[in-house]
């Protein structure tokens, strides 16, 4: 148990002497995480309202797949965006592997499932007799989707924070398709990882403990709009 | 009197486009035909609601009405047919007519919002410059008696205020047309009344050309100017509500609108304006308009029958058709009590009467009593054939 302990003063010693490393790593980590879910949510919620309001052949395998999506397990994304990255690979000649673009977007990948699912089913929520009093309301297509959204903004928010949950907590894609260079693709769950590897208990405790403040504070915030009881 | 005495099923409408004098209909529908799984729900060769009138579209479940409402919100794009709003078909311009109606539903359907964003919203959405939504969000929730609400979140209120917020809602957009989907029949009855009430003022009021589909008798009587009748998808009867309600068209119209007495009658005698049918029971008389058919269903409302003692009967009137018959059954109708009474030949007859009247001529089942209505409380439904 001893360690343990040494490992937490380590890590608190880490944090308050400000590690350069550490704060890197850490802005790292949020700059791809916000990146890859902004690009979630740009796909994915337009994709999830459409297959909540249209009906259209092909919707159901459509609508399987996405649930496919919400538990596929990352290393499957990492090893399919490896390969299609990989220097022989289809878009090879793009130079992509091993950078954070690749780590980008493998979390994307790895978020639009989420989105897709969690906003399709706040968007099935919403009473179909609202959707039809909004369109007689006058509502022109843009001004229907807004409201829609707003409508659904509790159930858009749960897609929010699934989507970056997953990416800033995931490893293996970010091992495989970023190579968790030094410097340059190393992230906050890549480093934990590689510190347990090496013994380095205290940074990794330094570390692990940084991504979970990370993950409950950006929580915190998405609940605290979330729960609101009159948003303005 | 009634001009509703043409042949069943499909009496012609009257014709919205002929120059008789009134203003052009504000509604047009022709040759409607709407299809809903596949199935035409809805055929209407020619329907129209004239400017500044309530119209009531009434019917039984599955009678097409709702279908007609939605079509006419441009909810549902109809197989064929035109729908007009002042002479303009109203799909040249989905979103602009949509913008010229307000709709309410059955349920109170509001945004996530406070009761005045609510209505400020959908002032938005027609464009309405933003320094006018407030004021003219206010003043008409104030018209409804909810502008006490105005800051509370439309999930805090309760059924009765939430349709007021629509009905709000409805008339700060200054629509052409207001379409109402049986927008009173989810409330309880005090709530139903006053709000009822506080419509029709507003309605009157505004002069707003109305269509308003509901199941509920009163609710047409209270509120239409005219009255629809579908049944099946097809508009059976239309006409003044006072008409549709005591001179049903044909046999399925009377007992829908609650005419509980239809005989088969023959024709026996006619002499100014007044036919008399041999229907089991006695002779008959009835008010007719033109030439009596030699074969007609008697239609008499069970509310326009009066019920006496035999010995206490007043002297017989041409004006009075008076039956002989006994009590055979007493059952309660509300505030009303039913009576089934047994007439000569098999006849049968359903009359209502107030509980002080029933215990007032001390009736039971088997009390003789005498019927007795007026000749104009009668109407004759022309039919073909033998009946049997």
């Amino acid at each position: 148990m001893e360690f343990l302990w040494d490992g937490l003063r380590e890590a608190v010693k880490l944090w308050l002497s400000g590690d350069p490393e550490i704060i890197e790593i850490t802005l790292r980590t949020l700059g791809i995480s916000i990146v890859a879910t902004s690009l979630s949510l740009a796909v994915g919620v337009p994709i999830g309202a459409a297959l909540a309001l249209k009906s259209f052949p092909g919707r159901r395998p459509v609508v399987a797949l996405v649930n496919t999506g919400m538990g596929m397990p990352p290393v499957v994304v990492g090893l399919v965006v490896a390969l299609i990255l990989w220097r022989s690979g289809p878009l090879g000649a793009l130079e992509l592997i091993y950078t954070p673009s690749a780590m980008v977007l493998a979390q994307f990948l790895i978020a639009v499932p989420l989105v897709v699912g969690f906003s399709m089913a706040s968007i099935q929520q919403i009473n179909p007799r609202l959707l039809d009093q909004i369109v007689s309301l006058g509502a022109s297509r843009p001004q229907f989707l807004w409201l829609i959204v707003r409508e659904a903004r509790l159930g858009l928010l749960a897609a929010l924070m699934a989507g970056f949950g997953a990416v800033i907590s995931e490893v293996g894609a970010a091992l495989m398709v970023g190579g968790n260079i030094a410097g340059e693709t190393r992230v906050l769950t890549t480093a934990t990882a590689l510190e347990t590897s090496r013994g380095n208990f205290e940074v990794a405790i330094a570390l692990g403990v940084v991504l979970l403040v990370l993950a409950y504070v950006v929580n915190l915030i998405f609940t605290g709009v979330q729960q609101q009881r009159r948003p303005a | 009197m009634s001009s509703n005495n043409a042949a069943p099923p499909d009496p012609p409408a009257r014709d919205p486009l002929r120059g008789d004098g009134r203003a052009r209909a504000a509604v047009e529908v022709r040759d409607l035909e709407v299809e809903r799984g596949g199935r035409v729900v809805l055929r209407l060769p020619a329907f129209a609601a004239p400017r500044g009138q309530v119209t009531a579209v009434i019917g039984p479940n599955g009678s097409g009405k709702s279908t007609l409402l939605a079509a006419l919100q441009l909810l549902i794009k109809p197989r064929r047919g035109v729908l007009s709003l002042d002479g303009a078909p109203m799909w040249d311009d989905p979103l602009g007519t949509r913008r010229r109606t307000a709709s309410v539903f059955q349920e109170a359907l509001l945004l996530s919002m406070s009761v005045r964003r609510n209505v400020e919203t959908a002032l938005g959405l027609h464009k309405v410059p933003r320094a006018e939504r407030r004021a003219r969000a206010m003043r008409w929730l104030r018209r409804l008696g909810v502008d006490g609400l105005a800051e509370r979140h439309a999930r805090e209120l309760s059924g009765g205020e939430a349709q007021r917020v629509s009905l709000a809602r409805a008339f700060a957009l200054e629509p052409a047309l207001l379409l109402l989907d049986e927008p009173f029949s989810a409330l309880d009855a005090p709530t139903r009344t006053a709000l009822i009430d506080d419509f029709a003022a507003i309605v009157h009021e505004t002069g707003v050309t109305t269509v308003l589909v509901t199941h509920d008798r009163e609710e047409a009587l209270r509120l239409a100017d005219l009255v629809a009748l579908l049944i099946g998808g097809t508009l059976r009867q239309s006409g003044p509500p006072e008409t549709v309600f005591s001179a049903p068209a044909d046999p399925e119209v009377a007992a829908f609108v609650g005419v509980e007495n239809v005989w088969p009658g023959a024709l026996r005698a006619q002499a100014r304006g007044v036919a008399t049918y041999a229907v089991a029971g006695g002779d008959v008389d009835v008010v007719i308009d033109g030439a009596a058919a030699p074969a007609a269903l008697v239609c008499v409302r069970p509310e326009q029958i009066t019920l006496d003692l035999p010995d206490h009967a007043g002297p017989p009137t041409s004006a009075r058709n008076r039956l002989p018959g006994r009590v055979a059954a007493i059952e309660p109708a509300g505030a009303l009590v039913r009576l089934r009474l047994a007439l000569a030949d098999e006849g049968v007859m359903v009359a209502t009467l107030t509980r002080p009247s029933l215990e007032a001529l001390e009736l039971e089942v088997g009390s003789p009593l005498v019927a007795s209505f007026k000749a104009s409380a009668a109407h004759a439904i022309p039919h073909q054939g033998a009946f049997g």
